[in-house]
């Protein structure tokens, strides 16, 4: 037993010793190969690997950018990792940042963090606007004032943006008695969100039996919200929500839709709202491009084509997403070359003809691959003229850092309570109470 | 025949035969060498057993003592996740203002509610089960992994079906309650049918693991307890009721003290019970527990010394709980 438990004892110390010898010599090596005059920047194969961490789906390597990209450097290696919910990426991301490690070459940031993104980490992100290549004028301007700070670091370059029209179910329309061609459809409610609210008014009259006007409150008072230049910030960053009269007859107008039974009392995005996206349960939507395919996915396959598409009483903007390029990360030049490529007008066509993510550049909007894209469900709309028109609307929106926590409040804490028999007051008092103390540090 | 010699016996070497020679004393350098081993080897047998025992405790400095001192610091401060270094100093206010806070005490009622109606009749149940699993069965042990499967499903898992069941529109409880005549009832946003829903979920979840526990105790009780007192005349439940109970208190108070925790650490089921409202426990927080509420403040608002107050406070009612349980258990074992 001794004696064994000394040999293995003179074998550790054999083994500790050869592996010292063993990595003074392969040191040595490294030394001599070095000389001889490798380029590769220490990547995998000769090549230089550039990492992105992303979340939900972006698209890139489906719409095969990744591989384009590839081919157009031939040193380039491009690895993804994708987390599926933001939920779960941001959090993560956060802690990243804060303590400059674990972090990719890229890191893709959502709408709705970006203002957070913006205003406490700017010190650590490549500075977009002294990034040589990078023209400003590429994007819509309230995109790229997105992710631009007070003294005028923009830290993010925008790929894909939300703007929202009303798709409508043509066959439920026409039951009703509403018209249902779309420049008809959205005539009944240009530039007034209570006339969409009117239209619903005539749809409950005549509805076919169990179907309601819209979808859910949730829905109606986001695409409302959306729609204001200013809705939970002002510019200075002072919360005003409550104060706003836009946010407060929101809504109201809201409240008033839940309380007449114009929506369904659904929670957006919840296992029962999406089963009666399956039984037809409902005739509009606020609709972002995104939602078209959210909408396939939930459906039964005769769906198909029997929606279309209108625009919104005023265009807002639901989603997307910017990508940045932290400071720390080992290869930053060849980072920003690829997230110019990926953003730039060309490849954003490409991302929303396969994937439907809606470029943020307008010189994307007069491309082939978007002026001609078709849709399943809304049979041969002009989606990317529909969608281009309302991203042209947009208002450029003051977000800020917790914008999330406010619409959550007013959604799930608030307008909710209508359709189960509460005031619009008390909704309001409950909404309110949640989202101070939510935001009270 | 003469003798060979090169096979004879080698001679003796020294001290062969002889008695050996008495040790020679030993040098200076050997007596050194001896007390330096033997202070190694009173180093080695004082100091080990803490290196063998170190790894746990420098586990439990880094992941357990580490974030108590950080807590206690950060409930002192006004300081948010997204950056933790910015610390500001603001003494006992996290604290004064949990006095307040109408959404805390919700919190901690609805912890207290969902405790009850989930810990008495899981516990009366599993009382229940075991008494049935401790006759003799055919399949017992099948009968007993059956107990245990809940417990050893993963509650994300789980939930995805109890959300299904409990759906308003289209679940299937609100589907048999039809059929006897119940109207629709929203299981998710109004407050009792919520919190009940919650509690079955836990319910489900820790009844066999408890009837497994009362089944181990009521093995262990002697058999000629019960042959005497079926001599004296008692039926199956006067045995339950003057043998099994008596004997199992032990057991008993052990599952309350387990469950009381568990129970005011709820978390996990009404998190999951309502996915999009996620930590907000329901419209109205109707079923927000103490958990989710600390949850909610550190995680999805990020306030970060807000929440380690929560977490502070949770901690000390826990040990008042403790206490409470400690002198009620030290009163039955005085009356028994």
């Amino acid at each position: 037993m001794r004696a064994r438990f000394r040999t293995a004892r003179k074998a550790v110390v054999l083994a500790a010793a050869a592996s010292l010898g063993a990595g003074l010599l392969a040191g040595c090596a490294n030394d001599s190969g070095d000389k001889s005059g490798s380029t590769d920047g220490g990547g995998s194969g000769g090549k230089t690997t550039i990492t992105l961490g992303l979340f939900g789906t972006q698209g890139f390597k489906e719409a095969g950018l990744y591989t384009e990209y590839e081919k157009l450097h031939p040193n380039i290696k491009i690895q993804e990792t994708v987390v599926e919910q933001n939920g779960n990426y941001y959090p993560a991301l956060v802690n990243h940042l804060t303590t400059n490690s674990g972090l990719q070459d890229i890191q893709a940031v959502e709408v709705g963090n970006i203002a957070e993104v913006t205003q406490t980490f700017a010190s650590k992100l490549v500075d977009f606007s002294k990034v040589s290549g990078v023209n400003k004028s590429d994007w819509l301007g309230w995109k790229w004032q997105q992710a631009t700070t007070k003294d005028g670091q923009t830290i993010g370059l925008g790929t894909d943006i939300g703007p929202m029209a009303i798709c409508y179910r043509k066959d439920l329309f026409q039951q009703a008695g509403l018209p249902t061609d779309r420049d008809k459809v959205g005539q009944l409610w240009t530039g007034d969100w209570n006339k969409l609210v009117a239209a619903g008014e005539t749809y409950k009259k005549k509805a076919p039996a169990g179907t309601y006007f819209m979808d859910s409150p949730g829905g109606l008072l986001n695409a409302i919200i959306s729609s204001n230049q200013e809705k939970f910030y002002d510019s200075s960053g002072k919360v005003i929500y409550k104060s706003n009269p836009a946010i407060k007859s929101a809504f109201d107008l809201t409240a008033k839709a839940a309380q007449e039974g114009l929506v369904q009392p659904q929670t957006q995005f919840q296992p029962s709202w999406n089963s009666t996206i399956a039984n037809n349960k409902f005739a509009a939507i606020a609709c972002p491009p995104w939602m078209l395919g959210y909408l396939k996915g939930q459906s039964k396959p005769d769906a198909a084509g029997k929606w279309d598409v209108a625009a919104a009483p005023k265009a807002g903007n639901w989603g997307g997403t910017f990508l940045t390029v932290p400071k720390s990360g080992k290869h930053v030049t060849e980072a920003e070359k690829l997230a110019q490529w990926l953003t730039a007008p060309a490849q954003l066509a490409k991302l929303f003809s396969v994937q439907g993510s809606f470029p943020s550049t307008p010189g994307s909007y007069s491309m082939p691959l978007v002026t001609n894209a078709k849709n399943a469900m809304t049979a041969d709309a002009p989606i990317g003229k529909i969608f281009a028109d309302a991203a042209k609307s947009i208002p450029a929106q003051v977000i800020g850092p917790k914008d999330q926590i406010v619409q959550d409040g007013l959604t799930n804490n608030g307008v909710i309570l209508v359709t189960k028999g509460k005031s619009a007051a008390d909704a309001w008092a409950t909404a309110t109470k949640t989202i101070d103390n939510n935001l009270d540090k | 025949m003469a003798t060979q010699h090169d096979a004879a016996a080698p001679p003796a070497k020294e001290g062969g035969a002889a008695p050996a020679r008495p040790p020679a004393e030993p040098t200076e350098a050997e007596l050194r060498r001896r007390a330096r081993l033997s202070r190694r080897w009173q180093r080695d047998l004082k100091w080990s057993p803490y290196g063998f025992i170190s790894p746990f405790f420098l586990l439990f400095v880094a992941f357990g003592l580490f974030p108590l001192v950080y807590t206690a610091w950060a409930s002192l401060h006004t300081v948010e996740l997204t950056a933790p270094t910015d610390m500001q100093w603001t003494g006992l206010h996290n604290y004064t203002r949990i006095f307040d806070d109408d959404f805390f005490w919700n919190a901690a009622r609805n912890t207290l509610t969902i405790g009850i109606i989930s810990t008495v009749p899981q516990l009366a149940m599993a009382m229940g089960l075991a008494h049935i699993l401790n006759y003799k069965l055919r399949a017992s042990t099948f009968y007993r992994v059956v107990m245990l499967a809940p417990y050893a499903t993963s509650i994300a898992a789980a939930s995805l079906v109890f959300v299904l069941l409990f759906g308003r529109d289209y679940g299937m409880i609100n589907w048999a309650l039809h059929h006897v005549g119940v109207g629709k009832i929203d299981w998710q946003n109004d407050k009792w049918p919520s919190q009940i829903a919650v509690s079955s979920i836990i319910i489900w979840r820790w009844t066999g693991y408890n009837a497994l526990i009362y089944l181990a105790a009521m093995q262990a009780i002697p058999q000629d307890l019960y042959e005497s007192a079926a001599l004296d005349g008692a039926n199956r439940w006067r045995q339950f009721i003057h043998v099994t109970l008596p004997q199992l208190r032990p057991t008993i108070l052990f599952t309350c003290v387990v469950s009381t925790i568990g129970a005011s650490q709820v978390f996990g089921e009404p998190l999951i019970f309502d996915a999009n409202k996620a930590a907000s426990g329901g419209a109205e927080h109707q079923f927000q527990t103490l958990g989710l509420y600390l949850y909610e403040q550190g995680w999805v608002n990020q306030h970060l010394g807000r929440a380690s107050a929560i977490a502070w406070t949770m901690f000390l009612i826990l040990i008042v709980i403790g206490i409470v349980n400690y002198v009620i258990s030290r009163r039955l074992r005085a009356s028994s």
